[in-house]
């Protein structure tokens, strides 16, 4: 099982955000996390990815971690190849197949400003490719976006998910693209409270 | 209306611009004029004072220069000089960096410790120079450590600055995606300090020298503030001219030659 994940209690301050949480994602699975708005789904990715450790309970995660942002988070001063080589240790040559992965062939030396917003997206989507993950992280990756871009992440995001075949946990709140990339869904309600 | 009327205008000049407006001149030749300028600038001055007891012109600065200079003497105090700013810049600048990236970083300490960031950013360089002489003695450690102190406030202040503007999405990036703390420091936290590291250090720069030049005026048998304090007691307007003028020469080719590039070289992304 590449990850296991039991959370008793996540507050913050004295609202509980998340609370009795428990479920497990294999190699190959994708698991959708739906819910409206402020209901706790980047708090929960936050918490897989590591980047929170303040909560009540337990996270196992095995094997390599990528994870891919809602915003593109690149290096603004390292060329694209370098984005890639540096924050998944590939080399030169792996770092230009996983921008060719993307359809970013012949962009490696651009630095990140110097690519459309669209372009920064795939790059940011390599980076995930490059690492060759155990489990993935994808936190709304398509929001923000217009359509046809939408649709082309999908797109690639799903070939890349068929080709490695990750633990793939996808946030999101539309509804079409859990239904299109996900193997399993899972509803965050707002619990409650005071 | 008058929106119309500003909007021709504005159509009007850009076509102008386009067609005949003089390209703008080279950075490093506005930079000779406008030096040459001040030269005759201070001629006209000395022309009108007229009494160059008072005030020599550059006609008689500069031969007086060149004696200086081939005498050897100039170099051994600028000499001694740029020794001591490049101790105390060193000194002050790793210091301040760290402290200021500590604080930035951990609001608990900096709550702490800004009280004492105020207390020693409003302390007169003078009075530190004094009490070093005094506790430490009239020797070079005294001197660095007067002038390192007087450094240090300022370079925190900024690298605070710098690190509080720190992007924390790119940190969440490093540690999800494991990067190495050498890696992090290298291509993640630096290059967002560099724009500031560059201010500070040319902010400092200018600021250690005219300290030291304090420092040296008040207490040191080398140097050029040691230099400018022989002849002011000797009334010599002109070697007081020709020392403070040759060290200003040697920062403005430090910052031409050495900040600068550097500078360019951290923005280079920017630009592309």
């Amino acid at each position: 099982m590449s990850l296991q994940v039991a959370i008793r209690t996540k507050r913050f301050g004295a609202t509980d955000v998340l609370r009795d949480l428990a479920f497990q994602v294999a190699r190959g699975e994708v698991l959708a996390v739906l819910g409206p708005s402020g209901v706790g789904k980047s708090t929960l990715l936050r918490i897989l990815a590591g980047l929170d450790t303040a909560f009540d309970g337990q996270v196992r995660r095995e094997g390599r971690l990528a994870m891919v942002f809602q915003e593109p988070t690149l290096m603004p001063w390292r060329s694209a190849l370098d984005n890639l080589r540096l924050t998944t240790g590939v080399n030169a040559q792996q770092a230009e197949a996983a921008l060719s992965r993307v359809g970013l062939t012949g962009k490696g030396a651009l630095y990140p400003g110097q690519l459309s917003l669209g372009q920064q997206r795939r790059l940011s989507l390599a980076r995930a490719y490059a690492a060759k993950p155990d489990i993935l992280l994808l936190d709304e990756p398509f929001v923000s976006l217009d359509q046809t871009l939408v649709e082309d992440m999908l797109a690639l995001t799903e070939s890349v998910i068929a080709e490695q075949r990750p633990a793939t946990v996808f946030v999101t709140h539309a509804r079409a693209e859990a239904d299109r990339l996900a193997t399993r869904q899972m509803m965050l309600t707002a619990q409650a409270s005071a | 209306m008058s929106d119309v009327a500003l909007s021709d205008k504005v159509s009007i000049v850009g076509g102008r611009d386009a067609v005949t407006a003089p390209r703008p001149l080279p950075d490093g030749m506005v930079r000779v004029l406008s030096l040459s300028g001040l030269l005759i600038f201070w001629w006209a001055l000395a022309w009108l004072k007229a009494d160059p007891m008072v005030l020599p012109g550059p006609q008689i600065v500069l031969p007086r220069l060149g004696v200086e200079a081939m005498s050897g003497a100039l170099w051994t105090h600028l000499g001694a000089t740029l020794w001591r700013v490049a101790q105390a810049f060193v000194t002050a600048m790793s210091l301040g960096l760290v402290l200021g990236i500590l604080m930035g970083l951990m609001p608990r300490l900096n709550r702490w410790l800004d009280p004492w960031l105020v207390f020693f950013l409003n302390l007169p360089a003078l009075v530190v120079i004094v009490l070093c002489f005094l506790w430490i003695g009239l020797n070079e450690t005294a001197a660095i450590v007067a002038v390192a102190i007087n450094k240090i406030p300022l370079v925190t202040a900024m690298m605070r600055e710098g690190a509080r503007a720190l992007n924390g999405p790119l940190a969440d990036m490093a540690q999800v995606f494991g990067m190495s703390r050498m890696a992090r420091l290298r291509h993640i936290l630096l290059p967002q300090l560099a724009p500031h590291l560059a201010s500070t250090a040319r902010s400092g720069l200018s600021l250690i020298w005219k300290i030291v030049l304090v420092v040296e005026f008040l207490g040191r048998g080398q140097g050029v503030g040691f230099k400018i304090h022989l002849h002011f007691q000797m009334f010599d307007v002109t070697m007081v001219m020709v020392y403070a003028l040759s060290f200003i020469a040697v920062m403005l080719a430090i910052e031409t030659l050495i900040l600068q590039p550097l500078e360019r070289r951290a923005r280079r992304w920017r630009e592309a």
